[in-house]
Formats: C-alpha cells, structure tokens, sequence
C-alpha cells in the first residue's frame, strides 16, 4: 500500500479551506444563542402558576420545561440502567431477583401508577414540587426498563472470546467499560434511548394532561398548553402547540438521534462494511466542519483522553477484574431478605385496605376492565385492519416506501397523548363522545407500532419467494396465505404486543377528562382509576390500580407470549 | 525454579461440569509438561477438552482438581505470562488496528508515549506497517489475525498459547501465516519461550509443532506424546512428513474393534454408551463410493483428507461412523471398504435406506431409543424425556447432539419420525415393529 510520507500528512488540514459544514455549525450556534436570550428575556413573567397561558410566544418556555422534565427523567434512567443492569449482570444471586423483577415492571401499564404517585408526594411534598417529581418519575419509569433490559442483555451477550481477551490482558474495570462494554452496548443503548425518548413524550404529555376532579393537578407544559387550548376551543393556539411539538420532536431527531446513530456505526460488531449504514447530513456537516472538529478536539477528546488515562492508572492499582463470582454474596441474600420484608409488611397493609372494598366497588372494577378491554381490542383490531394492507404495500414496494416513510415516521412521533384534547374536542358532540374518544386515542397509540413492524416485516420477505409465488401464478389469496400472511406474522405480533400495552396505558387519560370546565367520563377502568384518584379514594385505587396492572401481565403471559413462541419458531425468516 | 526446570507443568488435572447425575468429566488426570524452547501441538477430535485446557493453562478458569504449576510455583488466577491468540480473532471491532494492539499495553499501565512506539513497532514486525488506522472490518482474515498475534506479542508472554488460530482463515492465508509464525518463532526475534497450540487439523501439527500430544474424548486425556524430529522448513512432501502425518491419523482413527466393543452399550446400562459420530448422511454416502472406486476398496486415511478437501477433524468422523454401522474396517492407519459397505455404495436410493435402517437397529443406542417408543402408548415421546435420559450418559450438549443425530439418522431410515413443533418423536409405522427385545426401559413418566 502506497502511504503518503509523514511530513505532507500532517500539513494536509491546515490547508484545507473552510466547508459547508462549517457554515451549518456557524448557523446553528447562532440560532442557539439567539434562542436562548429569547427565552430568558421573554418568558418567565407571563407563567405563573398552574394559568396555561396560550399566546404563541409563551411556547418556547413552555417546551423547554417540559423538555427538561424529559432529560432529567432520561439521565436518571441510564444511569439506573448501568447500575441495574451490570449488577444484574455480575452478580449471581442479584440476578435471580433483578431480573425477574424486570420482567414484571417491563409489562406493566406505567400510567396507571402516575395517580397513586402523585397523590403520595402531594402528601408529603408541596404540590408544585409532587407535580414536578411524579412527572418525572413517571417518564423515568416508562423509558428505563427497555434500557435497562438493552444494557443487561448487551453484558451476557458480549462474545466470550473478547471477553476471555479482556481478561487475559488484564483490563481494569474502567478499561473494560470502556474499550469492552460500553462500545459493544453502544448500539443498542442509542436505539432503546430513541424508543425511550418517543415512549417518554406519550407519558409527559399525559401527566401534563392529567385531571383529578376539582383539585388542580395540572402541570404547566406543553401538554397543558395543548390540553388547555382545545378545552377552550381555541384553534389556532391548538396549532400551534401541535407545530411546536412536531419541530421539537423533529429537531430533535435530526440534531441529536440521526447524528448519534451515524456516528454509532463504528461499534457494529460485523466484520464487514455494512450496506446501508443510518445517514445523517448533521452529522457529515459536523465532521466536516473545522470549527467543531477544533472544538470536539479541545474541549471533549483531550479532556476525555485525560480522564480515561488517570481513571486507567487510578484503577489499575486496585488489579484487574476478578471472576463473576462476588464475594458479597451474604449481602446480596441480607439485602434480599430486608426488602422481601418490607415488601410483607406492605403487602399486609394492602390487603387491609384491600379487604374493606364493598363487593359493589369489585364489581365496577371488573366491568370497568371488561369494558376497557373491548376497547382496547377493537382498538387493536381496527388498526391491524388498515396497517397490514398498507404496510404491505408500502414494505413490497421500495418507490413507495421511500416516499411514505418520512411522511408517517413524522406522523408517528407525535405522541397520541398529545393530540387526545384536540380529538375530545371532535368527537364531544357525536354520538358515542368520549367512548369513541377513548378507541380513537388507543387507535393512535396502536396503529403505528403495528405500521412499521409490518413495513419492516413486508421488506424483508426474500425476493426469490416473490418471484417464486408469481412464477407458481398463485391467485391474490394464495399468495397472501402461503407468503406474505406467515412472514408478517411475527412482526403482526411483535407489533401487537407493544401496541396494546400502549392501549391500557392511553385507558388512563382516556376514560375521564376534564372539557370546557366540565368532567365527562365513561365506563372503564381508567375512569374509575382516576375517579379515585379526585376523590382520594384509596382503596379503590389500589385495587382497581392492580386489578389492571394484572389483568396486563396475565394477557400478556396467556396470549402474547404464546403467540410471540409461535411465531419466533415456525415463522421467521432466516 | 522448579526442580525439573519445566515452565509448566499440569498434574493430576480434571475438570468436571455439572453436578449430581448430570456430572460430566471433560478432562480427566491430565499430566503435561512443557520445557523452554518448546513448541507443542493438542491434537485431538472435537469435544476433547482441548480448548478448555488452553483456559486452565492461562488461568481464565480453575480446574476442578490437580494442579497447574507455571515456573514451580502453582497457578493462581490469571497468568500475567501466557496469552492467548483465539480462533475468532477477538479484535475489538470499534478499535483501529493500532489501538487493539495499544489496548494490552494500556492494561499494563504503559504511558501513552511508549504505547504508541511499542504499537507501531509491533505492527512493523508483522508486516501491517500503514494499516495502523485501519478498523478491523476493514482487513482480511489473515491481516485480521496478524493484528492478533501483534496483540500477542505486545505484552511480550513466555507462553503463548493458540487456540486454533488458522482455522477460519483461507487456505492461502493460513499458509502465509503459519510460515511467518514459524519465522518469527524460529528465529528468537520475540521473547516467547515456548508455543502451546490446539488444532484439530493434523498436517498442521505435524508442519508447526516439535511435539504432539494426541488426545481422546471421553473422557479428554492424553492418548499419545510424540515428538516431531524434523528440521524446519518442513516440506510437506517429505516421506518422513508424510509417515508422521499418516501414523496420527492412524493413532486417532484407531482400528476397528471386535463388534461388542465397537457398538458399546445402551444408555443407563453398565459399561460406555457408544456416542454416534454428528455427521451427514450424503457425506458418509460420499466417502463410501470414493472408496468403492478405489483399487481393492481401501485407501491411506490421510490421503483421504486431501483427495475429499474435507479436514481430518470431519474425516474422522465419517470413519467413525463407517465403522461404527459396520461399512468399513480401519486398520494401520488404512481404511478397507467391506462387502456390506459395497453393497450400501451400489445400491438404489430405497435400497441404501433399507440397508443403512438395518443397520442402526443394532446399535445398543438406538435399540434401546426404539424399545423406548413401543413402551409407551402412543408410540411417541418428547424431546427432553429423551434428552434427559440421555444426560445420564452424556453431558448436555452432547446429549442434544446425540439425540439430533439420532432422529436424523432414523428420519433417513424411516424408522423414526419427529414434529419439530410439539418437539415429539415417535416411531414410523411398521418402522420398527418386532425386531430386538426390549432392553431395561428407563421408568416411564406418566
């Protein structure tokens, strides 16, 4: 291989003009600071208090809260993630219970611990403050568990022979982490953060958006912007509280996900170049660009390279990383046993309360389910009717698929929680009101999980069997029995079950809600939910909050994993 | 130092997985020793234990009993002396060809200045001059597992070990490879005082290695030490080369014993449950009419290995196999097609099943299979029932290997047929209907 000498290498960037990438940089930070004085000049003054102010100009204040409601439940999440998840990893008997543990929290419906939540901090904090941190934990909650999950699963999968490698060299745990663990997780970490993230917009809308009867839980934000807009009927404020959410959400994949996924190709574990790797045009703009490349280099790759050398020799005096077994074994089985008591003397507590329900009270809880499972059904079955023709034409056919493919990946960030005000305010007058309303917010939560697992399935059936099914001149049925229905069939499911958890979640916020000044309600259990949560009733809450969260798991465990069996075993491709 | 000046030693060395009935011994009173200077090949068939004894030796796990002594004194935790070249490389992906060498040194605490000389040098040695910043996606094999043996050397071991380091690699650029090992070895240019390598690839041993040690399976022991008096560069056809190559591969293929030795016993009897060898029925197929097309129906095994392109590990399976149903007979490092196995070669599509069905209904392993079936009332039973009786005899794995071989082996015969869904076997009709007595049946589950 013929290599430039030395001397010319060196000399090379220093003559190379200024790019375009430059510019973009240049723009951008200007725009920020721009952005930035806007905001702290303008704002604080007209937001006080729970008043949602609706003038255009109060919208960038309000995004930001609610972003930083978002990022604060996000950092809290990895970094529980990377405790969780290592120690679930590294340590035997904390695995048996962690993970387990995971697996309960992973399929609960997340929104329906947000009112006992919240009405236990507004117990002991004040409400500004419970409102503030309910919020969170409840964002918190909704995106740590896959996190936690991907990093888990990405530190028992690394291949054994990198990780007998890293042993025989005697990688200290900060250089494991670093050169091992971290770039191999890096992948799926940014993946599930994506996931995370647009989950984390549905459970912030919703805890913005939710009311409790006469007392005043609502949480300024953009949530309450939307919500407050469509109780008052006003249009124009409605649309620009939607455009503010699609640009934010839009900005936000463009400057920060795209960008990170692109530069995460590196940690592919492939020994080959890949196909198609994620593009991303801010991201060639940045590497592109002298100015960041300057920067990057001055203020984040010496500085980390400084670190990482003084961690490497502050931890190499501790020695290399011993074998998984922990000699802190007893204080595992200690810690386990404190918190199972605890868990027992709660749970006692809980079956007092539970115990003083009249069998009236059970009897609403359990055709409140009944009926909140219907919707959730028909809601499930109304979208697997339009997404599967559509995504299978759209995943057979690439021309299409380019087109289509921005168009609905821009219609599906929009969290469903966000556009409920504005469908209450459609469908108020028509027959069916809120029922509808709640299908219909469902439908939207559901539709699109099921749209791309279906697209995604429908493009990757093989060419070859599409050629072979034309060449066997199947009929129009045939070939949707013999083909295309058993390869979507694990995405159908995979997409099934992430949608109708969406379903009982979205039950919460849309069974009961607050519409110009009035409550309306309707039959179910997200009604009585929050029924209980304005009226402080305890009992029922807990037991209707239960009776919910297993109604979930058993659906989940009888039904979908089954089928998820199924359809892993006899239906996958490849 | 030690008394004897070896630089390892093993003694007495087992290692056992698994507990209770599932106990299975992968290695057991193992002894080895190795002096300076040495270069030494681990020969042996898949599942001997080979690649486990490359852990115990560079410490990554502790046997379960005996001892391993390195420079006298005995081996705890990882040896900061030895290091290992794996199979699949083991770069890190996401470093650059200079970083995945730096990285050992890091670990060492060598200050970034001198890790950047040290690295390229090292890349300098192995001829990757220029691919310094290179990713390794970026590099073929051979490059790929030159940057390994850079890593290698980077931390300067006295033992190196190579856990088949030329077997996902091309012929070609195994070739190039092994000869730049040898060049490098033999010419003392690195401070590696001797080689330790598992291979499953016979000439290989012979080519590289000044000794072989020769496992079995079975528990994994040492079956043969021989040395290898040839001077380097060894020419591969050498008579003396090929008479080594020859009499390992008549060491490993053994001779075919009398037939109740040969055929062992059923599961859950006294005595070794004879394992079936995993192999490919066409292969087998393949490998009996090359053989019918050879002058006297007999051909050199290790002949055999270059005429097919098939390596010995795979070879001496399919004669395992041929032995074990009774096709061929091997002896001196020869195998001889028999009548039976001429009759299986000739014979029509129908006809080579009817044969090959009644055949496996001798082996202790699947008559006791098929009695199983008849036992039960519906003629059938589940994977893991079978799996699980299986596991008194074989460890896990190999009772899955075993019992995939088996309903592969009966699918073909069509005596036994399987439904990958309900995961049941269960018995073709009039497949196996009166032949044999039913050996001890374990107890039924309900």
């Amino acid at each position: 291989m013929s290599q430039p000498p030395l001397l010319f290498r060196i000399a090379q960037p220093l003559l190379r003009p200024l790019t375009w990438g430059d510019g973009v940089v240049f723009i951008g930070l200007g725009l920020l600071l721009y952005l930035c004085i806007r905001v702290g000049l303008g704002a604080p003054a007209v937001i006080q208090g729970p008043e949602i102010n609706l003038s255009p100009s109060a919208l960038p204040y309000y995004i930001i809260i609610s972003m930083r409601r978002m990022a604060t439940a996000y950092v809290l999440s990895l970094l529980f993630s990377l405790v969780y998840g290592t120690l679930a990893a590294n340590h035997r008997p904390a695995e048996k219970i962690l993970l387990p543990l995971l697996d309960v929290l992973q399929s609960v419906p997340i929104l329906s611990f947000l009112p006992v939540v919240l009405l236990s901090l507004a117990a002991v904090l004040p409400l500004t403050l419970a409102l503030e941190l309910s919020s969170i934990i409840l964002i918190f909650t909704s995106q740590v568990w896959n996190l936690t999950f991907a990093w888990y699963q990405s530190l028992t999968t690394i291949p054994r022979d990198l990780q007998r490698t890293s042993i025989i060299l005697g990688f200290n745990p900060w250089l494991r982490f670093k050169t091992l663990e971290l770039p191999f997780a890096a992948i799926t970490l940014i993946w599930n953060s994506m996931a995370s993230w647009a989950g984390g917009w549905f459970f912030l809308m919703a805890s913005e958006i939710f009311v409790a009867g006469e007392r005043n839980f609502r949480l300024p934000g953009l949530g309450a912007y939307l919500a407050e807009a469509a109780s008052r009927g006003n249009l124009p404020a409605l649309a620009w509280g939607l455009g503010a959410l699609i640009i934010t959400i839009v900005v936000l994949d463009q400057f920060i996900w795209r960008p990170l996924l692109a530069w995460s190709d590196r940690f592919k574990l492939q020994s080959v170049e890949s196909e198609n790797p994620t593009t991303s045009w801010f991201y060639d703009a940045l590497r592109s660009s002298r100015l960041f490349t300057w920067f990057s280099r001055h203020l984040i790759f010496y500085p980390w390279q400084r670190l990482d050398e003084r961690l490497t020799r502050l931890l190499s005096t501790l020695g290399p990383v011993r074998s998984r077994k922990s000699r802190l074994q007893w204080l595992w089985y200690a810690l386990a046993g404190a918190a199972a008591l605890v868990l027992l003397y709660e749970a006692y507590g809980a079956g007092q309360m539970l115990l003083g329900l009249s069998l009236a009270q059970w009897r609403s809880i359990v055709t409140g389910l009944l009926a909140t499972f219907i919707r959730v059904f028909v809601a499930l079955l109304i979208a697997l009717a339009w997404t599967i023709p559509v995504g299978v034409a759209i995943g057979t056919n690439p021309r299409l698929a380019n087109w289509l493919q921005p168009l609905v990946q821009v219609t599906a960030s929009v969290p469903a929680t966000a556009l409920f005000p504005a469908l209450v305010l459609i469908v108020v007058g028509l027959p069916g009101g809120l029922n509808l309303a709640a299908i219909l917010l469902m439908l939207l939560g559901t539709q699109w999980y099921l749209l791309f697992n279906i697209i995604a399935g429908a493009s990757a059936i093989p060419q070859d069997l599409k050629f072979t099914t034309s060449l066997l001149q199947l009929g129009r049925w045939e070939r949707w029995r013999t083909l295309i229905l058993p390869a979507i069939f694990p995405f159908v499911i995979t997409g099934s079950i992430t949608a109708t958890g969406g379903a009982w979640n979205a039950s919460i916020v849309a069974e009961y809600t607050q519409f110009g000044g009035k409550i309306i309600h309707t039959t179910g259990v997200g009604a009585i939910i929050a029924q209980a949560t304005a009226a402080g009733d305890y009992p029922l809450l807990l037991a209707a909050t239960l009776a919910l969260i297993l109604t979930v798991s058993t659906t989940n465990r009888l039904l979908w994993r089954r089928l998820y069996r199924l359809a892993e075993e006899r239906y996958r491709m490849g | 130092m030690s008394d004897h000046g070896y630089l390892l030693e093993l003694r007495n060395v087992s290692q056992v997985y698994g507990s209770g009935d599932q106990r299975f011994t992968a290695i057991k009173d193992f002894h080895l020793n190795m002096s300076e200077g040495e270069f030494v090949a681990l020969l042996g068939p898949t599942g001997c234990g080979k690649s486990t004894l490359l852990r115990l030796i560079s410490g990554l796990q502790a046997p379960t009993s005996g001892q391993i002594i390195y420079r006298g004194r005995p081996l705890a935790g990882v040896n900061p002396n030895a290091t290992i070249v794996f199979q699949t490389f083991a770069l890190f992906p996401w470093l650059t060809v200079q970083e995945n060498v730096e990285v050992a040194l890091k670990a060492r605490g060598v200050p970034a200045k001198l890790r950047a000389t040290r690295g390229l040098d090292l890349l300098d040695r192995v001829g990757l001059d220029g691919f310094e910043n290179a990713y390794p996606r970026e590099l073929s094999g051979g490059m790929l597992q030159k940057v390994g043996f850079a890593r290698a050397m980077a931390v300067e071991p006295e033992l190196l070990c190579l856990d088949e380091p030329f077997s996902a690699l091309d012929v070609l650029s195994a070739e190039a490879l092994r000869g730049d090992l040898l060049e490098l070895w033999t010419s003392g240019k690195i401070p590696t005082r001797a080689i330790l390598m598992v291979t499953h690839n016979i000439e290989e041993a012979v080519f590289m290695a000044d000794r072989i040690v020769v496992m079995e399976k079975d528990p994994g022991r040492v079956m043969m030490d021989l040395k290898v008096n040839l001077s380097h560069p060894r020419l591969r056809k050498n008579p003396q080369f090929l008479e080594l190559v020859d009499k390992v591969y008549a060491i490993l293929a053994g001779h075919t014993q009398p037939e109740h030795v040969e055929l062992g016993t059923a599961p859950g009897e006294p005595g070794r449950t004879r394992a079936l060898p995993h192999i490919n029925i066409d292969d087998l197929s393949g490998l009996l009419e090359h053989l019918d097309n050879m002058p006297n129906n007999r051909a050199d095994i290790y002949a055999l290995a270059q005429e097919l392109q098939v390596n010995s590990d795979e070879l001496l399976r399919l004669i395992e196999a041929a032995e074990l149903l009774g096709f061929a007979t091997v002896a001196y490092g020869d195998i001889t097609l028999n009548p039976l196995g001429e009759t299986f070669s000739e014979a029509s599509i129908r006809a080579r099943k009817e044969i090959f069905a009644t055949r496996i209904r001798r082996l202790p392993l699947f008559k006791w299979l098929l009695a199983m079936l008849r036992a039960t009332d519906k003629k059938q039973l589940e994977w893991d029932v079978i799996q699980k009786a299986l596991e008194l005899e074989f460890h896990e794995e190999e009772a899955e290997r075993q019992l995939d071989t088996a309903i592969d082996w009966g699918r073909y015969s069509e005596l036994l047929a399987y439904d990958d869904t309900s995961q049941v076997l269960f018995l073709e009709p009039g497949g196996a209907m009166g032949f044999g007595k039913a050996p001890a049946v374990p107890s039924n589950p309900q």
